[in-house]
């Protein structure tokens, strides 16, 4: 479906040397599938979905979707042709509002389903659909309703950047309730969903470790979950000692 | 009444009416009242120095509109007014003024309105203003305003001032006494595009104990446009004041924003906020990877950003 051939990013940082932030990524996107992409902080998670997406362009390597070369495409085009992503942090616009873009992602909903999307991500339509856009909107909202635009286009790619952040726990279920009900085992589309959340992970098909731009580990994730989980959970626990062991 | 097809664009673009509306109206044509109706609590006469509207509206009257618009259509006509509206104690009322200018001459034209608006005790008043220029010729549409506002004791009023389209060169001078307890927001909302120029210069006076004056801009500048915007609060009592000027800057437009606090009393709190800047990069990305073209996301949110 969505195929990465030896796709590599580079930068030139500010001092002026050129760094490669993804290198050479190589993954075929199955169709019905839900992908989890996870690693550290830095690891170039976000690089890859903005390179998927066309906001980045690759360097080298080629992007292929259903067969077509879209490694020239811009973000208008790979949209229209089925990509969709939901921002890490989503800008904001000051006077826009929620039905503007619901509208915008899903061109001709109606009431009902205008209603039903913002529901849907556990926003009340009533108090929500002409609420600015603009810095008035709490992160967690701002989050919500940038995942309710991306649930409401029919995409053949969806990728959610760390859907959970900033959302609340109860909603966090809910939402990943979501996801898999629309994309796990849909043969018409795929889901990737950059996280960090342990109660996601182990519930999607395939894991995905990107570290220093590289993948690290791949596999299902009844593979490669137990490996990462310790990891995950000891990274945590290396945090806080490290808090004690200063203290001390 | 002899309107012409433009006559009723542009009163359809500056006051959004198709056909003449119901209750007190009246409409200026190049210099000339075309229409003039009273109701029953709102009367519109000629003032005593017969250079303009002396409009009077009754106390307590409720949930009524006025329509003042005018419009100039003669090519190089330069039309002066003075407008005096009265909105008397306890009444809630909308005046709707604007100015639409159509010149397809060589010559320019323009329209300078001298407004006096008294609001007086515990009365609500809603002005809208709406700005409107056409016409292909060289010669410029010009447009003067100055109003002058007086809030007595608890009144209420907010005034929204618009400029979208077609308007060559403005001089916007507005000052505003407010009174006790008496609270004014101005809200005003500019796009500028060509070779155009605006200025608008806004000064409160925040007189009364407990009065409160807000001024809240938004404007984009394209093309060689230049902006000049200019707004003062002065708080001369126990009294709150905001002005906050947000301007979307495109091209090889100029902005200038000039915000001036001027406190006279220790219990003034008064506070402002100025940004100017481009279209932020990552809300173009956002609309586009919606599926909408780079031109209908910028469209899009310049339409927003002056709603
Ligand atoms: N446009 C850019 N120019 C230069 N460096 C960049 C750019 N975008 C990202 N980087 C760098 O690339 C690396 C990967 O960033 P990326 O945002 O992809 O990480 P991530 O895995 O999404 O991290 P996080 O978990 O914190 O969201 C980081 O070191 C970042 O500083
Ligand atoms: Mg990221």
């Amino acid at each position: 479906m969505l195929k990465l051939e030896n796709v590599s990013m580079t930068v030139n940082n500010s001092n002026g040397f050129r760094r490669e932030i993804i290198r050479d990524i190589n993954i075929d996107f199955e169709p019905g599938k839900l992908y989890a992409i996870t690693g550290p902080n830095g690891g170039g998670k976000t690089t890859l979905a903005k390179v998927i997406m066309g906001i980045y362009q690759h360097s080298t390597g080629n992007i292929y979707l259903n067969g077509e070369d879209i490694s020239e495409l811009g973000v208008t085009e790979r949209a229209r042709r089925g990509i969709a992503y939901a921002f890490q942090q989503p800008p904001r616009f000051k006077g826009l509002n929620v039905s503007d873009l619901i509208k915008i992602a899903s061109p001709g909903v109606d009431g009902m389903g205008l209603r039903k999307k913002i529901r849907d991500v556990g926003l009340c339509p009533e108090d929500y659909l002409d609420r600015d856009m603009g810095p008035g909107l709490s992160g967690g909202e701002a989050k919500r309703i940038e995942i309710a635009q991306v649930l409401s286009r029919d995409s053949i790619i969806s990728i959610f950047d760390e859907p959970e952040a900033g959302v609340d726990l109860w909603t966090v279920q809910r939402l990943i309730g979501l996801i898999v009900q629309k994309y796990q085992d849909n043969p018409q589309s795929t889901a990737i969903i950059i996280t960090h959340h342990e109660n996601v992970l182990p519930i999607c098909d395939e894991i995905i470790v990107l570290e220093e731009g590289l993948i690290k580990l791949r596999g299902s994730s009844e593979e490669i979950w137990p490996l990462i989980r310790d990891d995950v959970q000891c990274k945590m626990r290396e945090q806080c000692r490290g808090e004690v062991c200063y203290e001390l | 009444m002899n309107f012409k097809p433009v006559d009723m664009q542009l009163l359809d673009m500056i006051s959004n009416i198709k056909s003449i509306p119901a209750g007190a109206i009246n409409i200026r044509r190049d210099g000339e009242p075309v229409i003039r109706q009273s109701s029953p609590n709102i009367k519109i006469g000629t003032n005593a120095d017969n250079n303009g509207l002396l409009v009077e509206i009754k106390p307590g009257t409720r949930d009524e509109t006025v329509h003042v618009p005018v419009i100039v259509t003669k090519a190089g006509f330069h039309d002066k007014v003075y407008n005096t509206f009265v909105v008397g104690e306890d009444a809630d009322v909308t005046i709707i003024a604007g100015c639409g200018i159509h010149n397809d001459s060589h010559s320019d034209s323009g329209h300078d309105g001298i407004h006096e608006i008294i609001v007086k005790k515990g009365a609500r008043m809603k002005y809208v203003e709406k700005h409107y220029g056409e016409g292909n010729g060289q010669g410029k549409r010009i447009l003067n305003p100055t109003t002058n506002i007086f809030l007595e004791t608890g009144a209420i009023a907010e005034m929204e001032m618009v400029q979208i389209k077609g308007v060559d060169d403005t001089v916007r001078t507005t000052i505003a006494h407010i009174g006790d307890k008496a609270s004014l927001k101005i809200v005003e909302r500019l796009m500028t595009h060509g070779e155009q120029k605006a200025v608008s210069d806004v000064r409160l006076y925040i007189e009364g104990r407990g009065g409160s004056g807000q001024i809240l801009s938004r404007s984009i500048g394209r093309d060689n446009s230049v902006q000049v915007f200019k707004a003062a609060l002065v708080g001369q009592n126990e009294c709150l004041g905001h002005v906050e000027c947000d301007a979307i800057i495109m091209h090889k437009a100029r902005i200038q924003s000039i915000p001036e606090l001027i406190a006279e009393n220790a219990e003034a709190v008064l506070t402002h906020e100025a940004a100017i800047g481009k279209i932020a990069g990552e809300q173009l990305i956002k609309l586009m990877s919606l599926g909408m073209t780079e031109k209908d996301a910028i469209d899009t949110i310049l339409e927003g950003f002056l709603r």
